[in-house]
């Protein structure tokens, strides 16, 4: 398999008044197209920061971003992002439907493409019956749906995903974790997902990236290797997922710890 | 509250009662009255008709009132471009700041006798102190809404490649729109006073000129009209306002209903 | 009176700011305030527009020196002030009086919310004709104005804020027993304060521009009046100075105002987070 998205060499500094905050110091990792890959750090490790650069929204200090070769310089066409505010991403004067079309109007697709296209995306989430309510009138789990509705239907190379579920209550985060486990097998697309969480990222992941605390460095890459049909029942307490999530948390405590790293 | 007829009647009853019993009050009181400054209200309402016919309407009130809407739109217009580049760019806003801050301090009804100066005693004087009065409240407003848009919904802008123009109208305009109807709601009072007064200084028509008229030649019950057409024409107007800003505002509303349940 | 609620409903952005915000805005807003008086003074020099009507600032500075040290500027200064004082006096008590009675009798905020929409838009120069009638150019016909356009300002914001007061705070200081007059004091007050306070600075600005206003129109004495003698008289650098003393005079009412205000929303907050701790 060739990589879809190389980040390089990554480091971010933060220029203030007489301060330099350095986020991120030098990240280098790949995803593989079709691949499901995790980044799980301790919080305030330079997540957002990160993702941002791999956006396009932020422009790295130094290292480059390749998304299928071409260096990343501003939001790339092919990269939808699914945002951890989902109510100050999703556009409040406009239905659902009008907020999952209008990127796509910005791609000059016809009407009856980006019909289809609307269509299809709310249904795969599971809110064809909600295209004509306002975002404001859904529940936060339902909100966030739309806005994965929308990254769907762009159609992106690649979907980053920002700790999409970090503000939804369990059970609602359950479900949704579900579904994207499920978009990712039935479509084939690329997510690269990021989340505080170490459950989450082992039980979504192929593959986790477990990110030192700040300034960032890529701590460890671990291949989940349990089996593709997870299901929250029985995949949460499979031995294996218990071994696996106790050495992210380990892997993570270190990090804290600012322990020296073991370059593998 | 309680269902059906019942609630209905009760909060008509509500509406009306009051205005009512003013009404009436103000009718018993001065029913006898003998001070010139203060006839009876069935004078008032009597010489009514008398005063504003079909002609006087056409003659005296279209014209205030499209003095009124040409002056507004302009300031609207021009409050709303100028607002959005001084709000998109920092250092444009930084520049600006403090005399803007100043222009909008000044009174705006002492821009009248300024305003003759250049443009005379005509419409153009009229329509140019309405729109100079008007522009403030909606630039500055227009500013603040457009510097305010939250980051979080730039930022899925810029990744969806909604940018330019698109931009501009699907999420910086409105966005900001609950601000700028703020500033235009603030902005139709005082261009409603601009109108009054620069026919007042110097006009030969208009509801501002026909009042003073009125009592300057002593006709204290066709004056009272005046004042009752003034107050009719205010309400009129902020209703018609308040329809436009629940259509446009419709989801702001809603989304502030909703954040406050939860 | 919108403002209030614009910023309790709408997430503000933060957005990192680099350098010295503070110091750089300030040398900037210096730079546009010296460009401005620098295009004010260019522009009739160079004939843009006739000086007549549109004198350079250096002239317009000189009469203004002039005006300062005319002692019946001062007093037209005081009178435009008094007016100005007074009137928002009697609209602030009037206003918050008449809120609190409106919120505290039961039906009343129904009874009389036809009547407000109503009366609430009516122009307050509508009234000029009366005042002239009844006061001519005392300060009453001033007052007049100043009261009826500022007193909604600070009823419709005293109801907003007593609209605020949280329902369950309300009903355990009912069961603790406290009667009318303490839940006003203690639950109702305090939660409209705020809103008060913004109806205070927004009445404020009113005030100033239908002081002016009367005296603009009807001549009562105080700036405005001062206004259109330099305008019958053809002095025009006069009148300008005059113009930029009434902005001026609003500005630092706008300032002091949303000063006052942002220190009661300060003490509100903290005896807020006090009460939660």
């Amino acid at each position: 398999m060739h990589a879809l998205l190389e980040v390089s060499g990554l480091r971010k500094v933060y220029e203030g008044s007489g301060r330099r905050v350095e986020a991120v110091r030098d990240l280098t990792f790949t995803v593989d197209a079709g691949e499901l890959v995790c980044l799980v750090g301790p919080s305030g490790c330079g997540k957002t920061t990160l993702l941002k650069c791999v956006a396009g929204l932020l422009n790295p200090t130094a290292g480059e971003v390749l998304l299928g070769g071409r260096p990343v310089s501003g939001p790339p066409p092919g990269m939808a992002v699914v945002f951890q505010e989902y109510g100050r991403s999703l556009f409040p004067w406009m239905r659902v439907r009008d907020n999952v079309e209008l990127p796509l109007k910005q791609k000059k697709l016809s009407r009856s493409r980006r019909r289809e296209l609307v269509d299809d995306a709310l249904t795969s989430v599971g809110l064809s019956d909600a295209a004509g309510a306002y975002p404001w009138q859904l529940s936060g789990g339902m909100q966030q749906r739309v806005a994965i509705a929308r990254a769907l239907a762009y159609e992106p190379d690649v979907l980053l995903m920002d700790e999409p579920f970090a503000a939804v209550d369990a059970q609602t985060r359950a479900d949704l974790e579900d579904l994207v486990r499920g978009l990712w097998r039935e479509r084939g697309i690329t997510i690269l997902f990021v989340t505080h969480d170490i459950d989450e990222a082992v039980y979504l992941g192929e593959r986790v990236l477990i990110l030192s605390a700040s300034p960032t460095v890529v701590q460890e890459q671990l291949k989940v290797d349990l089996p593709v049909e997870r299901d929250q029942l029985h995949t949460r307490v499979a031995p294996r997922f218990a071994e696996l999530r106790t050495h992210v948390y380990e892997q993570i405590q270190a990090a804290k710890r600012g322990v020296p790293l073991s370059k593998d | 509250m309680s269902g059906g007829l019942k609630g209905v009647l009760l909060r008509l009853l509500f509406v009306v009662s009051l205005p009512l019993v003013l009404v009436t009050a103000w009718w018993l009181a001065s029913d006898d009255s003998t001070d010139v400054y203060w006839p009876p209200l069935r004078t008032i309402l009597t010489a009514f008709p008398d005063v504003w016919t079909g002609e006087r309407l056409r003659a005296d009130v279209l014209p205030s009132v499209l003095r009124l809407l040409a002056g507004y739109t302009s300031a609207a217009v021009v409050g709303l471009a100028l607002g959005t580049v001084i709000g998109s760019y920092r250092r444009v806003r930084a520049v600006c700041e403090p005399v803007l801050e100043f222009l909008r301090a000044v009174p705006p009804p002492v821009l009248v006798p300024v305003i003759m100066l250049f443009a005379g005693i005509g419409d153009t004087m009229k329509i140019a102190v309405i729109a100079s009065g008007c522009v403030w409240p909606i630039l500055l407003n227009t500013v603040e809404g457009v510097r305010a848009v939250d980051s979080v919904m730039s930022e899925t802008a810029r990744s969806y490649g909604i940018t330019g123009t698109a931009r501009l109208r699907n999420v910086v305009l409105r966005s900001a729109s609950p601000q700028i109807f703020a500033g235009l709601r603030q902005a139709l009072s005082i261009g409603i006073i601009l109108m009054v007064i620069s026919e007042m200084f110097a006009a030969s028509n208009g509801l501002g000129f026909t009042i003073v008229q009125f009592q300057r030649g002593f006709a204290i019950p066709d004056m009272w009209t005046g004042i009752l057409v003034l107050g009719l024409l205010g309400f009129a107007l902020s209703v018609v306002f308040r329809l436009v800003e629940r259509r446009v505002l419709g989801w702001y509303h809603g989304l502030r209903a909703s954040s406050r349940r939860s | 009176m919108k403002d209030k609620q614009l910023e309790d409903a709408r997430p503000r952005s933060v957005s990192p700011t680099s350098g010295r915000p503070g110091l750089t805005n300030a040398a900037l807003g210096a730079a546009g305030l010296a460009g401005f008086l620098a295009v004010w003074e260019a522009v009739p020099r160079l004939g843009l527009v006739e000086d007549d009507f549109f004198p350079p600032v250096s002239r317009v500075a000189d009469a203004l020196a002039t005006e300062l040290s005319d002692d019946t500027f001062w007093t037209a200064l005081g009178d435009t002030l008094t007016g100005w004082a007074v009137g928002l006096l009697i609209a602030v008590t009037a206003g918050i009086l008449t809120g609190v009675v409106i919120a505290v009798v039961p039906y009343l905020r129904e009874a009389t919310a036809s009547t407000i929409e109503f009366l609430r838009p009516i122009p307050s120069v509508a009234l000029i004709p009366l005042a002239v009638l009844l006061y001519g150019t005392e300060l009453q016909s001033v007052l007049l104005l100043v009261v009826y356009a500022s007193f909604w300002q600070i009823l419709i914001q005293t109801l907003y804020g007593v609209q605020d007061v949280d329902p369950v705070a309300e009903e355990t200081a009912r069961s603790y027993g406290l009667g009318p007059w303490a839940r006003v004091r203690h639950v109702l007050w305090p939660t409209a304060l705020p809103y008060v306070m913004t109806g205070v600075r927004l009445a404020a600005a009113v005030a100033l521009i239908l002081a002016v206003t009367a005296e603009l129109v009807i001549g009562a004495p105080g700036l405005g009046a001062r206004i259109a003698v330099a305008q019958t008289s053809q002095a025009v650098p006069e009148m300008y100075a005059l113009v930029v003393v009434t902005g001026v005079l609003g500005l630092l009412i706008n300032v002091g105002a949303r000063t006052v205000e942002r220190r009661a929303l300060a003490w509100h907050q903290s005896v807020r987070g006090e009460v939660a701790v």
